[in-house]
């Protein structure tokens, strides 16, 4: 794609001062977004997914967080290097986020339409009364029923499927260029997360958002993503177009995940393909790989050195010493 | 909505019964019999002259016929007459009322508002200086016994800054308009109602910072940054209004707390109020007055719990659905 990105992340870096010492919590991460693409940021709990687009919006929880090196460009300009008050008419404004607990993810006090047009009036010149028909508006579009009434209900009277539609709305209510969806569905039932993933899907075709999509559904990346970044221990470790990265993995982690995706036409008493080991501890993080302790194929150089990425095709690349010694196993 | 309220009320109804009852049987365990203290106060009485007080006053039935007696007059709003005043009851509590709440309400309101809000200036760093002077004055306020705050006080500001008033309500030496008194009797209030909110605004405060400091790591509360709320406005709309609610509960159930600490206060700087006359009638025996007092304390706790309740409601819409 020529355009012009909407976000460019390089070489971000986010440590975390903890009290076994310093977690890198982000170490090198790099990708950009085009106008009206989706990406996908998938990976195991705990492997910086969400840190990732928490420090887009500047959220990261400081102390004890810090971005301690590369850049955020969103429209060219460095996310990193603004000031607060300059950051905050970005934040709802221009990029919006919305995320994975819609049961808590709204104020209890404030009814749903308030909320919305709270985010209104942050950030457009609109009355109180306008930015409420605008709220309205807006819960029309992400298809909730009756939403002049839905607008004066309060968040506990909606169910969760209701609830994340709210946080959609309010999220979409400014049109912002670039929308991040920190695992949208996860505490929804399945048949509400295919609605969901088919409105976000809609609103951006029709309004051109881009969208970066945080996602344990590898599912809904097959059918929505257009670019995959598979994150693990705070890095990308393989990133592309989601048919390349989906269709030949170059990464034994991106397997594995794709390995254990349930299928309908698998034998159904055969045992789940699993990753086995668990996510290593940030703060303790070895020279090398830090996948290798689960690797079946690990060798003793994997120890040795971070893995540099590997081009495979075009765009994609995955950062595994066997893809640099050219022995691809896919 | 109506049911609900219908149900409340017949409920408290039934309380204010079970306590008139217990009260009553309460105060017939104490030790010393009525009738001698009267007779103390006569200067001392024959036999038959005892009897016939007992006789006056009823005391010379059976217990259960008393306890019938006594119900069926208080729910005709007949509280007996005082054995020590020789008024009737409810006169004298009235008259005493108006003083006692409005040094309560006072406390209250000053402990409320004043607490709230250092509590929220404590949130904002809970490892700032602020956040330090407000542990530290709760802690102190939490610990100091109301009594002692109070002499404490009345040697600051009756001796060594003499500043303010620090006995009774009015200034009889003083004439004018309902201004001045009005300003006379604010005067006086100073000090028993800092006295008496201190321990509450210590305790709001603590409450306050803890109560914030949770919401603030609510997912809500992410939301509103994401949408660009600015900071100010994440603490006084998005935080305060749900920090409020465990606070207002607390301070809810604290008002009967509050009124036998008015007790000491109102003993302390001669506030002419309930607590006083509390401690006089307990002090003579005259139990009709201590069972009125008690029965009307038990009144404006039920009273106070249906307003917090209410306020509650009011705060958080997820109670105002109903159960």
């Amino acid at each position: 794609m020529v355009t012009e990105p909407v976000l460019d992340i390089r070489n971000l870096k986010v440590d975390f001062a903890t009290r076994r010492g310093v977690a890198h919590v982000l170490d090198d991460v790099s990708f950009s977004v085009a106008p009206g693409e989706l990406l996908a940021i998938v990976g195991e709990s705990g492997c910086g997914k969400s840190m990732t687009a928490l420090s887009i919006l500047g959220l990261i929880p400081s102390p004890p967080g810090k971005v301690v090196g590369g850049s955020i460009l969103f429209q060219g300009r460095d996310l990193t290097r603004l000031r607060q008050s300059e950051l905050r008419r970005i934040r709802g404004g221009d990029i919006a986020m919305i995320f994975q607990e819609p049961m808590t993810s709204l104020n209890p006090v404030f009814t749903c339409g308030e909320q919305i047009a709270e985010a209104v009036r942050l950030h457009q010149k609109a009355s109180p009364k306008a930015a409420f028909a605008r709220a309205v508006e807006m819960l029309r579009a992400v298809g909730i029923p009756e939403p002049e009434l839905r607008a004066r209900a309060y968040p506990h009277q909606l169910s969760g499927g209701m609830r994340q539609r709210v946080m959609i709305a309010m999220a979409l209510s400014c049109e912002p260029k670039l929308l991040i969806a920190d695992e949208p569905t996860t505490a929804l039932d399945v048949t509400v997360q295919a609605q969901i993933f088919g409105l976000l899907d809609e609103l951006r075709q029709q309004t051109g958002t881009a969208i970066v999509l945080i996602t344990h559904d590898m599912g809904a990346v097959a059918e929505m993503a257009d670019k995959v970044a598979v994150m693990y221990a705070g890095r990308i470790i393989e990133r592309g177009p989601a048919d390349a990265v989906l269709d030949n993995p170059g990464h034994p982690y991106t397997r594995g995940l794709l390995a254990s995706i349930p299928r309908v036409d698998a034998d159904p008493d055969a045992d789940l393909p699993e990753i086995p080991g668990i996510v290593p501890a940030l703060t303790d993080l070895g020279r090398g790989c830090a996948f290798a302790p689960r690797c079946a194929l690990a060798v003793d150089a994997c120890l040795a050195a971070q893995p540099r990425h590997v081009a495979m095709s075009g765009d994609h690349s995955a950062a595994c010493i066997q893809l640099e010694s050219g022995e691809v196993s896919a | 909505m109506y049911r609900r309220i219908l149900r409340q009320l017949l409920y408290a109804a039934a309380l204010i019964l079970a306590v008139l009852v217990l009260n009553f049987l309460l105060i017939q365990l104490a030790p010393g019999d009525p009738a001698e203290v009267i007779a103390g106060e006569m200067g001392g009485a024959s036999a038959e002259v005892m009897a016939a007080i007992r006789q006056q006053y009823g005391l010379d039935k059976p217990l259960p016929t008393q306890l019938a007696l006594y119900l069926g007059r208080a729910l005709q709003g007949d509280l007996g007459m005082s054995y020590f005043y020789n008024r009737p009851v409810v006169d004298l509590i009235l008259s005493r009322l108006g003083p006692t709440l409005l040094l309560v309400a006072t406390a209250l309101g000053f402990a409320m508002i004043l607490g709230t809000r250092l509590g929220m200036l404590a949130s904002r760093n809970p490892r700032g200086i602020a956040s330090a002077l407000v542990t530290v004055l709760s802690l102190v306020g939490y610990s100091a016994p109301v009594f002692w705050t109070g002499l404490m006080l009345v040697i600051l500001f009756g001796a060594t800054i003499p500043l303010f008033p620090i006995a009774g309500m009015i200034d009889v030496v003083k004439q004018g308009g309902p201004l001045v008194r009005a300003l006379d009797i604010a005067h006086h209030l100073v000090l028993p109602a800092l006295t008496l909110g201190l321990v509450y605004l210590a305790q709001y405060s603590r409450l306050t910072r803890a109560s914030m400091l949770e919401v603030l790591g609510a997912d809500y509360i992410r939301t509103a940054r994401a949408k660009g709320v600015g900071e100010r406005q994440v603490f006084g709309r998005h935080a305060f209004r749900n920090a409020l609610l465990p606070v207002v509960t607390v301070a809810g159930m604290q008002f009967g707390a509050i009124i036998s600490g008015a007790v000491l206060v109102e003993t302390v700087f001669s506030w002419p109020g309930l607590g006083t006359l509390a401690f006089q009638s307990i002090l003579a025996r005259d139990y009709p007055t201590v069972l009125g007092i008690l029965f009307f304390s038990t009144l404006i706790v039920i009273i106070a719990n249906l307003l917090t309740d209410f306020v509650s409601r009011l705060l958080d819409p997820r109670l105002a659905g109903g159960r």
